[in-house]
């Protein structure tokens, strides 16, 4: 990704900012200038809860040219609480325990980096609710 | 299972409606012919760049149209730019061709850049504002290593939002068809249906890139790219370009020695879009942009789904023939994958598909497919399909996909 698009969409990847319309409430991520439900002008932000259920997924074994070296991984479509849905690579999960309709919840985490001197860029990722909690037990 | 669902009525109940605005054809149009086609051999041309794999189909067109000159040159492409370092490709096209000096554009909608370009040309014709184009598909995918080529056909999805989170082409569909096998309950080789019946018909076809057939055991051993989607789930990356020559019925250009007596006939020309990526769509397994375009291009043609005699449709991967089946209205949501089980799609079912080998084994030279699905269409139109003839073909629908769903033409040929 870019330099200057990885900055400017830097507030909806590190911390699921989205918009709510104030014409039908619906929820919208990413944020948008006209809303995908009613085509009224999409609304103020609104921080996603983070908090979500897979509906598909997915494990990559032939990644496109920047995640060779992460492969295999998961990545997932995932219906976020308050509606929409994304696009997401899972973490803290091995691929063989994803499975559709597990509840999974926001994580921000290294994506990927442009090379050894080029940018790290950071996003969104999803764990399984119990990956959470699994890490809260170990760490009593 | 009786006969298709969709019972050759426009709008069966779960497709969207269609606007009625939409399906009016302006009386005042030209009928646009079909008056020759050209293809090369798809396959990894290592020792051809797309300026010779475009000059062999425009070569071959010209020469079948009986023909030396057009008014105009309509290019599809869609990675030219990130694959082979070339912009302002319909200009180097011409220029490379002999075209010199006439009109010529690049048309771009990711996988569908060639129905794009066909569109193109045939709205240049039926307005009168051209009498003769050439419509050439042409893709040079083989320049890069596999990597780089997966990460330009990412360029189809949405950059920031499916593409930068790591997803493949491939994974987008592999997202579609876990959840499709999940919802609908498909056993593991439920869609290999597909791309059996593609390669038993690509063994046919001389310019197919794979002419061996393949059994069910075969794609149950086949290796996962992006899970549960496999090998023999997916289009091949490719080389090839196929071109067609346009013409208004009536023009002079038919009697120019054309041997074409009996010239196949566009009756329909209809495009649609759909939000860029996966996730934005309310039902990620419905292709609404299919329905649309389908509908539209129906009724321009005056026809109904029991007419079309063979569909080429865009099994890039299996799970979108499963889809597209479902979107254009002859099967219901979830029962897409059945009738490739069955025997309904093969040359003698009741509705011939990917009669020449389809994406799958044909190959899916990308901006090249919308043109080779249209050459392959007069050749059935005009009963020269050789084995893979569909007896008395009169009228067939071909349907290209850009991106998962964003963009689809479907044209309607008929003769």
């Amino acid at each position: 990704m870019f330099v200057p698009s990885s900055w400017r969409t830097r507030h909806q990847r590190y911390s699921l900012i989205g918009e709510v319309c104030p014409a039908c409430d619906k929820h919208i991520f990413p944020p948008r200038d006209v809303c995908p439900h009613c085509d009224q002008p999409a609304g103020p932000a609104h921080k996603f809860n983070g908090t979500g259920m897979v509906f598909s997924y997915t494990t990559l074994f032939q990644p496109p040219a920047g995640f060779e070296s992460q492969a295999p991984y998961v990545v997932a479509l995932v219906q976020l609480d308050e509606g929409p849905m994304l696009t997401a690579q899972l973490t803290d999960v091995e691929a063989e325990e994803v499975e559709i309709g597990m509840k999974v919840e926001m994580v921000p985490r290294k994506l990927m980096e442009d090379g050894p001197q080029g940018q790290v860029h950071y996003c969104y990722k999803f764990r399984p609710l119990w990956a959470k909690a699994a890490q809260a037990g170990a760490s009593v | 299972m009786g006969r298709f669902v969709g019972h050759g009525e426009l709008g069966a109940s779960w497709l969207l409606e269609v606007s009625k605005d939409t399906l009016k054809r302006d009386p005042g149009m030209k009928k646009v012919c079909i008056i020759g086609t050209g293809q090369t051999e798809v396959g990894e041309h290592w020792d051809k760049s797309i300026l010779h794999l475009a000059h062999e189909a425009v070569t071959s067109a010209l020469l079948d149209a009986h023909v030396e000159s057009v008014d105009a040159l309509f290019v599809g492409n869609m990675l030219s730019g990130a694959l082979s370092g070339q912009e302002n490709l319909a200009a180097a096209v011409a220029d490379f061709s002999g075209l010199r000096n006439i009109e010529a554009i690049k048309t771009e909608a990711a996988c569908a850049s060639g129905a794009a370009a066909l569109r193109m040309g045939y709205t240049a014709v039926a307005s009168g504002l051209h009498d003769r184009v050439l419509v050439l598909g042409v893709e040079k995918m083989t320049n890069t290593l596999g990597h780089d080529t997966t990460a330009a056909l990412g360029m189809a999805a949405d950059a920031v939002y499916e593409t930068f989170q790591g997803v493949s082409f491939t994974a987008l569909n592999a997202l579609m068809m876990q959840r499709y096998v999940w919802q609908y309950d498909v056993p593991d080789t439920g869609l290999a249906g597909f791309s059996i019946n593609a390669h038993r018909n690509g063994c046919h076809n001389p310019h197919a890139m794979f002419r061996h057939a393949i059994t069910e055991e075969d794609y149950s051993r086949s290796r996962v790219i992006s899970s549960p989607l496999c090998v023999l789930d997916s289009s091949p990356i490719c080389d090839g370009a196929a071109a067609v020559v346009l013409c208004a019925a009536g023009s002079s250009s038919l009697s120019d020695g054309s041997r074409y007596v009996a010239p196949v006939t566009i009756l329909g020309s209809a495009a649609a879009t759909d939000t860029l990526a996966v996730h934005d769509r309310s039902d990620p397994l419905r292709l609404a942009a299919v329905e649309l375009s389908t509908q539209q291009a129906l009724a321009q043609a005056g026809a109904g789904l029991d007419n079309v005699d063979f569909l080429e449709l865009h099994d890039a991967f299996s799970i979108l023939g499963a889809m597209s089946l479902e979107a254009v209205g002859y099967a219901e949501p979830g029962t897409g994958w059945r009738y490739a089980m069955d025997g309904y799609i093969d040359i003698e079912g009741d509705l011939p598909v990917s009669t020449q080998g389809g994406l799958k084994s044909r190959g899916h030279p990308v901006g090249a497919t919308g043109v080779y699905q249209a050459v392959e269409a007069v050749k059935q139109l005009q009963g020269l399909a050789g084995p893979n003839q569909v007896p008395n073909a009169a009228l067939g629908m071909i349907q290209n996909i850009g991106g998962s769903g964003a963009s689809v033409y479907t044209h309607i040929l008929g003769i």
